[in-house]
């Protein structure tokens, strides 16, 4: 077996470093991919280029591949998010109950669709499978927070509380 | 750890709990976590502290009538509360011992009267984070037992023997899967749990994995028996957040209590389980598309044969199950095979777990023997449709599934029935729709939901899905024409019978199951540009005709 030495890491950001701890955990194996990636948006919040060549060498995965997977997966995203992020469930409860009404109002109040971000970098809109609190249904997720049983107005006036932040 | 030392934790945990005089079990399950379980949690603790009474406050998984939540139940006297906000606390627990809170009661008899526990047996009971807690109810018992004194062999009989079939929707029979990984060729195979609960709509799973994750590491442990792994991974969805926490907790402390490693109660039985993140693509529910997932690969499935049962993760043999399958396992090999074998209907054993959600009063989990009636679920345990409005539809088993009608309702709950009626049991999501819900917008639901998920391998699905999407929204804003719909079911007859997985194979049944039952309201949609539940917006083009006329 020839030895393989890792790329050097892209900056001097301690960032880095948990991304490497999650490679050297699994061994540098090409299955740990999907598990560095995750590694890499939950610390730079998303995956850039330089990211995805560093992982990909570091792994020895064709970047090809790492690219296939970074875009195959709904989960990780290749732009940064804003300061905040609303997250409609679109869920088929959700979808019931009103989700897309809800979905409505988000980009009229925003002025953008699904997947994008405020010009502001303020607040990233988003849509989510299912996040399993169907019970409670329409459920929007206010950074990360579960918020059930959500009006339209409701959820307009945590915009509006970041949107003057 | 032997089966000594088992039972000397469940009694170390009786009597720390007897020094208690009330048990305040608190539901912090998502649904009544966001709504201040947390807070309410704190401030009974606080308010028993005050008070100078011995209660044991304890966090416990979903409870399951979420729309009642937060809940909190006190026992001995068993009285359940809902609606409990964190300043009812001093009242409650000053009602401990007799005067319970009439205001916050909650009569739900009729909703719990005909339901039977088996997967949520502990869910309210115990503490998800305490492995003792789980011990102290019979926890790992089935293991332990399995290991001393049974042959894997043996584990598969009775397995085969309570008739259990897979709970992640395609139903096929679990005894005859580990029977074929059991007898597979290789020194090396591996043990799956599917909890890429990717059914939007079904949150059971979620539950079981954040309610009670070590009955699934028990059920995994027990299934490596018996087909001779020694390695386990765990598939868990990355939008699942706290069942992964919980699941590494369970994991760290299954290990510390040698009930998972090398020489497992000093047999020579080694095995352990790894997490692996999905990453939000509802494909990876298929078997092949899971393993290359956890390959580190994009979830794109393969055609079987082979099976994975003789290759699969990373060609070796691979025993796939869902959480709920692993759940079953510790309650029958407990209890029997026989025992398992005689609830259910003739052909489905054993309970299912429902996730009730849509137009629907008590929405939440529900765990019933199979051969119950839609009606009865839905009426009963349910408690109807609320606010006057008029029952519609039922889906079952999401965007694979379809909608069973009024009429339907009176068929007993089975994997065949459920089939027959054009829908399948799916993983257990039920979603109940009334008269404010247009079927064929539903339709389009699904299909728009098949369409981005597909995966893009195979063409019936990728370009089939995306032409049906077409054709729906037309008929949705009113320029569809009976042509249109003529098309839409004979792409359906196509892309059923010549996608390479279940997603494309079963992506029809919504537009199948509502052709079948609601097919007036497309034919309201095309000849009449009517949706009768106000929900499509008819395209402007028909109303300048209708001036210019």
């Amino acid at each position: 077996m020839p030895v393989i030495t890792p790329p050097p890491l892209p900056s001097e950001d301690k960032r880095w470093k948990i991304v490497n701890g999650t490679m050297r955990k699994n061994g540098f194996a090409r299955h740990a991919l999907i598990e560095t990636l995750h590694t890499v948006q939950s610390s730079f919040g998303f995956l850039d280029d330089d990211a995805i060549r560093f992982v990909a060498l570091s792994l020895r995965v064709p970047l090809s591949q790492a690219y296939g997977v970074a875009t195959f997966y709904h989960y990780f995203t290749l732009k940064p998010p804003g300061k905040h992020t609303v997250t409609v469930c679109a869920g088929t409860a959700c979808y019931i109950k009103g989700a897309d009404k809800l979905i409505a109002t988000a980009e009229k109040r925003l002025g953008i669709t699904p997947g994008q971000t405020t010009p502001n970098g303020q607040i990233s809109l988003m849509t989510a499978r299912c996040v399993g609190a169907c019970s409670r249904a329409p459920v929007v997720l206010c950074d990360g927070e579960v918020a059930g049983e959500i009006t339209g107005e409701q959820m307009l006036e945590q915009l509006e509380r970041w949107a003057v932040e | 750890m032997t089966i000594e030392e088992l039972e000397q934790i469940a009694k170390n945990v009786q009597q720390e709990n007897a020094k208690y005089d009330f048990e305040v079990n608190v539901c912090m399950d998502l649904a009544c976590a966001s709504q201040g379980a947390g807070a309410l949690k704190d401030a009974l603790e606080k308010a028993a502290e005050a008070a100078g009474k011995k209660v044991l406050v304890r966090r416990t998984g979903c409870m399951g009538p979420c729309s009642h939540g937060p809940l909190v139940r006190v026992d001995p006297e068993e009285t359940l509360y809902h609606h409990v906000k964190a300043e009812n606390a001093p009242s409650i627990v000053y009602g401990l011992g007799g005067s319970p809170v009439p205001e916050l009661q909650c009569d739900l008899n009729d909703h719990f009267a005909s339901q039977v526990r088996v997967v949520l047996e502990n869910a309210g009971l115990i503490d998800p984070e305490k492995v003792d807690d789980y011990i102290a109810h019979d926890g790992y018992k089935a293991l332990l037992t399995v290991l001393t004194e049974m042959t894997p062999n043996g584990v598969v009989h009775r397995i085969t023997e309570s008739g259990l079939r897979g709970r992640g929707g395609g139903g096929y029979p679990t005894g005859l899967k580990w029977g074929t990984v059991a007898k597979a060729k290789g020194d090396v195979k591996y043990v799956v749990c599917n909890g890429d609960e990717g059914d939007p709509g079904a949150f059971m799973d979620r539950s079981v994995m954040e309610g009670d994750p070590h009955r699934v590491i028990e059920g995994m442990a027990i299934a490596a028996y018996a087909v001779g792994a020694s390695k386990g991974f765990i598939y868990v969805r990355a939008e699942y957040p706290v069942a992964v926490s919980r699941l590494t907790t369970a994991l760290r402390e299954a290990r510390r209590h040698g009930l998972l490693g090398n020489n497992i109660c000093n047999t020579p039985f080694n095995f352990d389980v790894e997490i692996r993140l999905g990453a939000g693509a509802f494909v990876c529910g298929e078997e092949t598309a899971l393993i290359a997932s956890i390959e580190g690969k994009r979830g794109t499935p393969k055609p079987r044969p082979p099976y994975p049962a003789s290759s699969g993760l990373w060609g070796k043999p691979t025993l796939i199950n869902n959480v709920e399958t692993y759940a079953n396992i510790a309650p029958i090999v407990r209890n029997g095979g026989k025992w398992f074998h005689d609830m259910g209907s003739e052909r489905s054993k054993g309970t299912k777990v429902f996730a009730l959600t849509g137009k629907i009063a008590n929405t939440g989990l529900v765990e019933v023997p199979m051969g119950i009636k839609l009606r009865e679920i839905i009426e009963v345990i349910g408690g109807g449709v609320p606010g006057g409005h008029k029952f519609k539809a039922v889906q079952t088993g999401g965007p694979s599934g379809g909608c069973i009608p009024e009429e339907m309702l009176d068929v007993g709950v089975s994997y065949d029935a459920l089939v027959k009626m054009g829908s399948i049991m799916g993983s257990g999501g039920m979603i109940v729709m009334d008269d404010t819900s247009c079927m064929v917008n539903v339709a389009r639901f699904f299909i728009e939901f098949c369409m981005t998920e597909s995966c893009g391998k195979c063409i019936p699905c990728r370009a089939g899905t995306a032409q049906m999407y077409t054709l729906l929204t037309r008929i949705c804003n009113g320029t569809g024409t009976m042509d249109d719909l003529a098309l839409l079911e004979d792409l359906c007859v196509t892309v059923k019978e010549t996608s390479l997985c279940g997603l494309g194979q079963t992506a029809p049944n919504p537009v199948l199951s509502t052709l079948k039952y609601f097919r007036n309201e497309y034919i309201e949609h095309i000849l009449d540009k009517r949706c009768r539940a106000g929900v499509c917006q008819m395209a402007a083009v028909e109303t300048e005709k209708e001036v210019v006329a």
